[in-house]
């Protein structure tokens, strides 16, 4: 029977790709290890080699196809004296299956995104966002994906001030791990945007000596799981020492990077650092969550003239937004948002948490509970104001973290719930997180040790009595 | 310049690994003087902290720098304005050399509102901008990345600026430290790599603690000239000074410089010190200070001990003003606790 060959998965989030060459046609000879066709994803260009022998029998998947889904089949080898006909009834068979399991050909992704598990990654809910107060009315908006966003920040912040420059892994003629850096080493040349050795520690460091010697670094770790290497030059030297030595060095620097669980890798590539950066004084901590504030985040955080760690997310790297087409789209460090007005229960996250939680607010609408979402957007310092302010109107708050929960960032936002609004609450604060245990690799599980939608609207509803 | 002679080679055929020459080049008399009277500036100081720490004055941590001052001294001679130092925490001679005030040096010490971080860093942490000190660090190491950093920002510059990372046998066997190597040669950075070798890591020997004693070849495996120089004689310290700066300013990277030395004192003022002996540090007094050298090749020369006295004297006046400043100054004021935490 025909062999199908199906979209493979180039990366653990990867999700779709473009097909955008195929180096054999229909009728050639396939040995297995042959280069069949060329993917290119948001994050690379890969090829595709065949893992069977046969004969390239149908292509099902013109090149030049985009968002071709994982798991879609792109052609059909044929073993000895088939013919194409088994390759056409194979392509049948294949449609009916791979409808149950979700993943549309290509043809109709364009319209019908592929569904994802929720808990892994959900598409970005644009439109449950409420209209950012700080855009002016009228401003033209443009679509783009988050890594465009960061990409866009770095490189106008560059192209403003000569000080500004990035170091990292890969960032330069890799154009980025994550692509985040794409075409930087282009425009700004090896002087502006470095490659360096695999050498967290001692990157950090040689970041944090040019931050003291006047420069503005913004030093990318490939993720914040690798910065654990590096923690002794963020904390001792970048965030104290403009106390301790009484406000004369400074460290305008920018440690950015993806933070917090990705897909399927395991417990050492899946943590989140939220709370304990967040605990530090002299350090500023940022975790967007939408593209627009990804991109004005970020201006905020190279200008800043504090060490600045700017947690990003690789699960939301490819998720479009609407950015602000302004010369110098900005925004302000330490303010949350209103994402979502309600006035029944608040709901309080950051980064990629905010997916649990718009999308458990849109349930719960559905069930009459109109819950009030903030999205931090900064964690240090923490905007108490906003919180306070939907809390005394709510009554009721739920803290939605990927993180873990002892120490959380979450229980830091219901301790000041209990210190500011105990009077107003009809409930006790309820905090959603990431499990207690290290992030296990089975997909299984994995999506249990995440916090869930079910978990966000569950929690809601408990604090609602109801 | 041509490659220091008695340097470790790049590619590892060092066949030398003594110490610098016998005979460095002489210093002039002004040299002598000036050298004499930093050291025994940095040399009073300290016995005055150690008194201060004694009588309660002085908390914490607090670690001497008697025995090695030759080579904050001679090196700090090598230099230019605008070049950078930075260190670990045995770190007041670095200030003092640098030409910090002594008065806000030991104001800090005491914690006070006029010490150079206002009381808020302590014997181990003081900066200043005005004379490219970089401080003061309390992680063993984390000054060798550091100083690569203000020695990459010089080359971002574009400047001849040298930056110079001061650290001890102890420190050069932290990570860190080969990470930095590393960079610094792959970008030519101009830093020097200074390793004062005072022979104990706290109280762990370098025998004991270190697989290659010969600290001038750690930069071997990537390619940066080593040297070892006899750190109790300010003359060959500041001619090997020379040596790294030149090859430092003509952009050929970075340069690695063991100073062979020794401390008199505890690690910290706590230390038993019962990990050598009382004979061992009593030779070395004897046989090597580096103040001591220098006095008596200047009285060999005819500089009469009067002279000499004059400057103890004048060094004498500026340790005791600075320990009575460092006692009359009031405290920090509470308001500064939550000061200096963000710009």
């Amino acid at each position: 029977m025909a062999i199908q060959v199906l979209m493979p998965a180039l990366s653990p989030t990867m999700e779709k790709g473009n097909l955008s060459k195929w180096l054999k046609k229909e009728g050639d000879t396939i040995k297995s290890g042959d280069v069949i066709a060329e993917i290119e994803t948001d994050k690379a260009t890969m090829e595709v080699e065949a893992t069977d022998e046969g004969t390239l029998g149908k292509i099902l998947i013109p090149e030049g196809t985009n968002d071709v889904a994982v798991n879609t089949p792109i052609a059909t080898i044929l073993a000895d004296g088939e013919d194409a006909s088994a390759a056409a009834s194979a392509l049948a068979h294949a449609k009916q299956e791979k409808a149950a399991e979700s993943a549309p050909p290509a043809t109709e992704a364009k319209s019908a995104p592929a569904p994802k598990e929720e808990a892994a990654a959900p598409a970005a809910p644009t439109t449950a966002i409420q209209p950012d107060p700080e855009i002016p009315e009228g401003t033209e908006m443009v679509t783009m994906t988050i890594r465009e966003a960061l990409r866009d920040a770095m490189a106008e912040e560059m192209r403003r001030d000569e000080d500004v420059f990035i170091m990292g892994e890969e960032v330069a003629e890799y154009q980025g791990a994550y692509k985040v850096t794409q075409n930087l080493l282009q425009e700004f040349g090896a002087r502006r945007v470095i490659d360096t050795p695999i050498t967290e520690h001692g990157f950090a460091g040689v970041g944090v000596g040019a931050a003291m010697s006047g420069l503005k670094p913004i030093v990318e770790f490939m993720t914040f799981n690798f910065a654990m290497q590096a923690i002794d030059q963020i904390i001792n030297s970048a965030a104290k020492t403009l106390y301790m030595s009484g406000g004369q060095m400074t460290c305008q620097i920018v440690f950015r990077g993806p933070n917090g669980a990705a897909a399927r890798v395991g417990a050492q590539h899946s943590q989140d650092y939220s709370a304990w950066y967040s605990q530090i004084p002299g350090l500023k901590v940022v975790a967007p969550y939408s593209a627009a504030d990804y991109k004005g985040l970020l201006k905020s955080a190279i200008r800043d003239p504090n060490p600045v760690i700017f947690l990003e997310n690789e699960m939301l790297y490819g998720h479009s937004g609407e950015v602000p087409k302004l010369d110098d789209y900005i925004v302000p460090i330490g303010k949350a948002k209103v994402a979502r007005v309600g006035k029944d229960v608040t709901l309080v996250s950051w980064s990629n948490g905010m997916t649990y939680a718009l999308k458990a607010a849109e349930e719960l609408a559905k069930e009459g509970i109109e819950a009030e979402v903030i999205d931090l957007r900064t964690l240090r310092p923490l905007d108490t104001d906003t919180i306070i302010e939907s809390v005394k109107k709510t009554s009721r708050a739920v803290t939605v973290e990927e993180g873990w929960q002892q120490s959380g960032v979450g229980a830091e936002i219901a301790a000041r719930i209990m210190e500011h609004a105990f009077d107003y609450l009809d409930a006790p604060v309820a905090r959603v997180s990431g499990k207690d245990v290290p992030m296990p690799y089975a997909a299984n599980l994995e999506k249990l040790a995440l916090p869930s939608v079910a978990d966000v609207v569950a929690a809601a509803k408990a604090v609602c009595y109801r | 310049m041509a490659a220091p002679k008695k340097s470790v080679a790049p590619a590892g055929q060092a066949t030398s690994n003594g110490a610098t020459p016998s005979s460095p080049p002489d210093f002039t008399r002004d040299q002598e003087m000036h050298a004499l009277r930093d050291m025994l500036l940095i040399r009073r100081f300290e016995e005055k902290a150690g008194q201060l720490y004694g009588m309660g004055a002085i908390g914490g941590f607090c670690h001497l720098y008697i025995g090695q001052e030759a080579i904050v001294v001679g090196m700090q001679m090598a230099l230019k304005d605008g070049d950078q130092v930075i260190t670990g925490y045995r770190d007041h001679g670095h200030m003092l050399a640098c030409g910090m005030d002594a008065k806000g040096v030991m104001a800090e010490l005491t914690g006070r509102k006029g010490g150079y971080s206002k009381g808020k860093g302590g014997s181990m942490h003081m900066f200043s901008r005005e004379k490219n000190f970089y401080g003061g660090h309390g992680i063993v190491g984390a000054q060798v990345s550091l100083g690569t950093g203000l020695a990459f920002a010089n080359r971002y510059r574009g400047n001849d600026l040298v930056s110079l990372a001061y650290f001890g046998d102890g420190a050069s066997n932290q990570g860190q430290v080969y990470e930095s190597f590393n960079m610094a040669e792959l970008w030519k950075l101009p830093v020097i790599y200074i390793i004062e070798n005072n022979r104990y890591a706290m109280g762990t020997s370098v025998t004991r603690s270190s697989a290659q004693t010969d600290f001038s070849k750690r930069g071997i495996s990537f390619n940066i000239p080593g040297e070892q120089v006899d750190g109790m004689d300010v003359r060959a310290v500041k001619a090997a000074g020379d040596r790294a700066v030149a090859w430092c300013r003509a952009g050929k990277g970075p340069f690695i410089l063991e100073m062979q030395t020794y401390r008199y004192r505890g690690h910290s003022m706590s230390d038993p010190a019962k990990y050598r002996t009382r004979e061992e540090v009593d030779k070395v007094r004897h046989d090597q200070d580096p103040i001591e050298q220098v006095r008596n090749r200047l009285l060999a020369a005819g500089v009469t001990e009067q002279d000499l006295k004059a400057i103890d004297a004048e060094v004498r006046d500026i340790v005791n003003a600075s320990a009575d400043f460092a006692q009359q100054d009031p405290e920090p004021d509470a308001s500064e606790l939550y000061t200096d935490v963000y710009r």
